[in-house]
């Protein structure tokens, strides 16, 4: 996809998505702010129609009162890439799991679940992969509390 | 001196003129311990490449007799533990420990195992191998040189001589 079509990528879907995407951009990514009820509607537009065939990342991120879940997406056969980005409360952090779109989530998702604490729903098999099962608690999160970590 | 003494001094003395040297099996067994350590390695990422350039040629381990490094616990007596020790490595690393035939030793190489270095504030690392291990002999470093793993090893066959362990 060469740089007017992402343009028109991003006019298309803005006429689709109305208020619920907002396009911002920084030096290296395009982002694509998402409501996360329009998460996967999103995902799977930009799987099927605009190439974005792998996954290449999904972190998360604290602002304190919301959690940031990211998305970097490259397309493979049209060497591009673009980053999506769902604010969710951090009172809830839930958020539905692209698992069935790319199923290259399924760690990912297990690490940001086990790192951050954010629930992703229809995955698989949320649990915890970096941490011992036993732990307590969320470590990236910016209240997470060092007085709980039982070390031997 | 006693009579007694002497005359055992003397029948030493006899013997080392025929070539027979006089000691205690344990003596014998901690010379022969201490000459070739059979190490196993575990590590992360820079000192076990310091562990390799220590058995390679340049610096060449197998000088001190200690090249024979393991791949089983059930094999080796030196435990060269060369990176932090994570709190869920923790369980893997003791059962390791506890397949390895005694006697048996460990050397904590480098500051991560030594003390968790820059990592032991963290949620998942602990503050040095020795939170649950007991270390023979520390080799600071970041990461140790080979010649300085070669001093730590130095001083543990001083110390297996010494039948202090």
């Amino acid at each position: 996809m060469t740089e007017p079509d992402l343009k028109k990528m991003q006019t298309e879907l803005q006429q689709k998505m109305g208020t619920r995407l907002e396009i911002t951009a920084d030096r290296f990514f395009t982002f694509l702010n998402i409501h996360p009820a329009d998460l996967l509607v999103l995902m799977k537009e930009l799987r099927d129609n605009y190439g974005f065939n792998y996954l290449a990342n999904i972190t998360s991120v604290d602002y304190g009162e919301k959690f940031a879940v990211v998305y970097h997406l490259y397309s493979i056969p049209e060497n591009h890439k673009i980053a999506v980005k769902a604010y969710i409360d951090r009172s809830l952090a839930e958020i539905d799991s692209v698992f069935f779109v790319w199923p290259t989530a399924d760690w990912q998702e297990r690490e940001v679940y086990d790192l951050m604490g954010i629930k992703f729903k229809g995955h698989p098999n949320l649990i915890r992969v970096l941490l011992p099962d036993d732990f307590e608690g969320h470590p990236l999160r910016k209240d997470f509390d060092m007085k709980g970590v039982k070390k031997c | 001196m006693a009579l007694k003494d002497r005359q055992q001094q003397d029948d030493v003395e006899l013997l080392s003129k025929h070539n027979i040297l006089v000691t205690t099996v344990e003596k014998l067994w901690n010379w022969g311990r201490a000459h070739s350590f059979w190490p196993l390695n575990y590590g992360c990422n820079c000192c076990p490449i310091e562990v390799m350039a220590a058995g390679a040629a340049r610096f060449d381990m197998a000088r001190y007799g200690y090249e024979v490094v393991r791949a089983v616990p059930r094999q080796a007596d030196l435990l060269t533990i060369a990176g932090p020790v994570t709190i869920k490595m923790k369980p893997v690393l003791q059962r390791v420990w506890e397949q390895m035939p005694e006697p048996k030793w460990v050397i904590a190489m480098g500051n991560c195992a030594i003390s968790g270095g820059p990592f032991k504030d963290g949620y998942s690392v602990l503050p040095g191998a020795d939170s649950f291990l007991k270390v023979d002999v520390y080799v600071p470093g970041c990461p140790v040189r080979p010649e300085a793993l070669f001093h730590g090893m130095l001083e543990l066959k001083k110390k297996v001589e010494r039948g202090d362990y």
